[in-house]
């Protein structure tokens, strides 16, 4: 039976790891993952998970119980934020070397010094590098879809690589929203058994990750690309398939927002994008033409369809919750990179706004829209990165 | 055993070894001493099987040893351990 | 009580790797194999089985093994057990096997955790005292006085008693152990495979290039580090404290060799004065009064879970 739950992004999670049918768990609690986990406990101790909950003692032991476990044949999840994401950062590179298909989710947090236990995206954005997909969740429905989705996506032998879904602290992991969780058998169908590209088995003997030398490392990344472009194929495909088997939909790559004859576009990712399509509202109201995309997916980046909306549009505003010391936003560099090569492209601005949690409104966000409007009639942008809201 | 690809779709999808016997190609011509075995002082304890860190000492049906001379790297400990100094070190001719 | 003549023939440890002439730890990892059978799974983190190996494609080793990072050795090995458990495959043991830097220092945490947890696997410390794969530099395994590359005019601190820190962690079996006494060695591997919970076997592991002394001495070495008393056999089973032959005999100083018959035969400790010596002496006799004391004992001397 399906049942309409009312609760928070992190419980959720929890519902959807349960509902993937995951073996085994292991993670180390953090601000403001924990109830994750503790709902994890929960089910496992109550008999509602048929699954293991390893009580790691630290997030990168939690990364490697899930390699380890992946490795032994069964499906694994492990959920964290900031400071644990970032103490798994050289298991993030093995998990997805080996080609596991794990699935975590972030509770995205600001990094530290100094500490912050508020929403920003430096957590998930700093391991845009290691090989792992990311997804960016801006309700509690699509994280659970989007954990479900992620499991079939990962398990495909055209990808089997890691994932992320990354949602904001408190924003999302501690709102109660209402979620449909679909029944468990529908499930069943959409996702099949784990699968995985390879297994420790004692019938073939075989000693995994050993040196590799320079005569074929180079190939073993290329498969990597490889499959991170087929992910991008796919991921459109399982959001539509999702859509007509449970009827939530997320936009597959991006999600777009009154963009058919925008002038200008807002790019956000997470919850921004939820609080932008206010915002494109009012500013519609006033005859602007302006639309907004929502990021669903950074990795793999949605390369080809910024090149589409690039085609009928003058500018393109980012709004960035995390910066590249030294250089800018990543959502503004790549939505740059992406576009470099067309002979016209459209201005691009970098805006940043909500680091540490600090709140971005539809007022924000309108704000953001008058000003690259501003800069969109001049023909050039006042600056390339512009922090929105900072004390002088 | 373990087939080196030869192109790039054969690889696997992640580096994955198979067994095989020299995967480092023949240790032995890392020796600069052989070990040579007397068998007339031989008693067949099987000490020199068990300590060999190569595997390159195989024992025969009636325990008596016989080295591998394309994988034994020379160390000497079999020689060190015989009971009946029956396996001497003998520097390697060019 | 089994013989060397009655163990298997099959090698799982195939000749033509990579280990150094000589090396401890490959012995070991033969009598691994000859205790235990290939129904393992190993966890190698880096150290010098990485490399024992050898390159992809080839690996030296028949036997099921994953490669993980330098400090995780016990947590993939978590991640291993209770994958087999929800798949009900329970007649796998798995191992993990590490050397001295990737267990008392780096790997520590994740043993610590994995331990506590009651983790049911077998963790083997191969201890050739310093860290082998990036060439000989001190871990916390390296004795007072050795030259490493890191300490050139000897370490100042003394050996991490890492087998009686994982006693106090009231696992059921915590053993020492070393490939000069291969059927020690062998017998201690085969009781910890029937043990439910987490076991700890410590192997002295002498290593030809680092400890610098002639390659065809290993077996005497490690020999010469128990008749001296600096490496003691014995096992902590379900907190009983036993010494294991010929350990059990050394209990009386006059029987033990003096450490400086050992110490002279390595170039490591070529820098080691009287006045160390003389230390180093006095701690031996130090901690065997206090493996008399243990062995006296007629009730447990540690906690342990899982007694029956």
């Amino acid at each position: 039976m399906a049942q309409m739950i009312i609760d928070t992004a992190n419980h959720i999670a929890g519902y959807a790891a349960k509902a993937a049918r995951v073996k085994v768990v292991a993670a180390y609690p953090i601000t403001p993952q924990t109830t994750v986990v503790e709902k994890i406990a929960d089910f496992v101790e109550n008999g509602e998970m048929d699954a293991e909950y390893i009580r790691v003692e630290s997030e990168h032991s939690a990364m490697v119980a899930c390699i380890g476990a992946a490795a032994a044949g069964v499906r694994t999840f492990t959920a964290t934020s900031a400071h644990g994401l970032a103490l798994m950062h050289e298991a993030l590179h093995w998990a997805s070397g080996s080609r596991l298909p794990i699935v975590m989710t972030v509770s995205n947090r600001a990094m530290g010094a100094p500490w912050s236990i508020w929403p920003d995206f430096s957590d998930s954005l700093s391991q845009r590098d290691t090989g792992w997909l990311q997804f960016y969740c801006a309700d509690n429905q699509e994280v659970f879809d989007t954990i479900i989705q992620a499991y079939k996506l990962c398990e495909d032998e055209r990808v089997f690589l890691p994932a992320m879904v990354c949602l904001e602290g408190f924003i999302l992991s501690h709102t109660y929203m209402p979620v449909k969780i679909p029944d468990q058998e529908k499930i069943d169908n959409f996702l099949p058994p784990y699968k995985s590209g390879w297994m420790l088995d004692t019938n073939r003997p075989l000693s995994h990750s050993n040196l590799v030398s320079p005569e074929w490392y180079m190939e073993f990344r290329y498969m990597i690309q490889e499959a991170m472009e087929n992910a991008k194929q796919l991921i459109p495909q399982i959001d539509r398939e999702y859509g007509k088997h449970f009827g939530f939909e997320h936009g597959g790559l991006v999600e777009k927002y009154k963009c058919e004859d925008a002038d200008l576009i807002l790019l956000t990712m997470g919850t921004m994008g939820s609080e932008a399509k206010i915002a494109i509202d009012r500013l519609r109201k006033e005859g602007q033409k302006v639309g907004s995309v929502r990021v669903r997916v950074f990795r793999p980046f949605p390369i080809e369809e910024i090149e589409k909306l690039a085609e009928n549009v003058q500018m393109f505003t980012a709004i960035d919750r995390h910066i590249s010391f030294g250089m800018e936003g990543f959502l503004a560099t790549e939505i740059k990179a992406s576009i470099f090569n067309r002979k016209d492209h459209p201005l691009v601005a970098g805006f940043l706004a909500g680091l540490g949690g600090r709140d971005v409104t539809f007022e924000t966000i309108e704000k953001i829209a008058k000003k690259s409007l501003k800069w969109m009639h001049d023909g050039k942008v006042e600056r390339e990165t512009e922090w929105v809201d900072l004390r002088k | 055993m373990s087939v080196t690809p030869k192109t790039r779709k054969e690889m696997p999808l992640t580096p994955i070894s198979y067994p095989t016997v020299g995967s480092m190609g023949k240790t032995g011509s890392w020796r600069t001493f052989r070990p040579e075995i007397d068998y007339s002082k031989c008693t067949k304890c099987t000490l020199c099987w068990i300590y060999c860190p190569d595997a390159a000492i195989m024992r025969k049906e009636d325990d008596s040893p016989i080295i591998d001379y394309d994988y034994c790297k020379g160390c000497g400990i079999c020689a060190n351990e015989c009971p009946t100094k029956a396996i001497t070190m003998k520097r390697e001719e060019e | 009580m089994v013989t060397i003549k009655e163990l298997p023939k099959e090698e799982y440890l195939l000749k033509g790797h990579a280990a150094c002439a000589g090396c401890g730890p490959a012995i070991s990892l033969r009598l691994l194999f000859k205790a235990l059978g290939n129904k393992v799974f190993l966890v190698v983190p880096a150290c010098c089985t990485t490399v024992i190996q050898g390159p992809y494609p080839y690996t030296s080793f028949d036997v099921p093994l994953q490669n993980i990072l330098f400090e995780s050795t016990a947590a993939a090995a978590s991640g291993i057990v209770a994958a087999l458990r929800q798949r009900n495959l329970t007649d796998i043991t798995v191992v993990g096997w590490a050397g001295d830097g990737g267990t008392v220092d780096i790997g520590i945490q994740a043993l610590s955790g994995a331990a506590e947890r009651e983790t049911d696997f077998i963790y083997i410390c191969y201890d050739n005292e310093a860290y082998g794969n990036t060439g000989m530099q001190r871990s916390g395994a390296t004795p007072y006085g050795a030259w490493t590359t890191t300490t050139p005019s000897g370490k100042r601190e003394r050996k991490k008693d890492m087998p009686l820190i994982m006693a106090a962690h009231r696992i059921p079996y915590v053993a020492t152990a070393c490939p000069s006494y291969p059927i020690d060695f062998i017998n201690k591997l085969r009781k910890a495979k029937e043990i439910k919970g987490t076991k700890y076997i410590h192997i002295l592991a002498p290593c030809p290039t680092g400890w610098r002394y002639d390659t065809g001495k290993t077996v005497e070495m490690g020999r010469l580090a128990v008749q001296t008393g600096l490496w003691a056999l014995f096992e902590i089973e379900y907190g009983k404290f036993k010494l294991n032959p010929p350990s059990d005999r050394l209990i009386d100083k006059a029987k033990r060799k003096l450490v400086k018959e050992y110490f002279a035969l390595q170039g490591r400790f070529r820098n080691l004065t009287e006045e160390d010596v003389d230390r180093m002496q006095k701690w031996v006799d130090d901690d065997w009064e206090k493996y008399r004391k243990l062995a006296s004992n007629s009730t447990s001397d540690f906690a342990s879970y899982g007694k029956i």
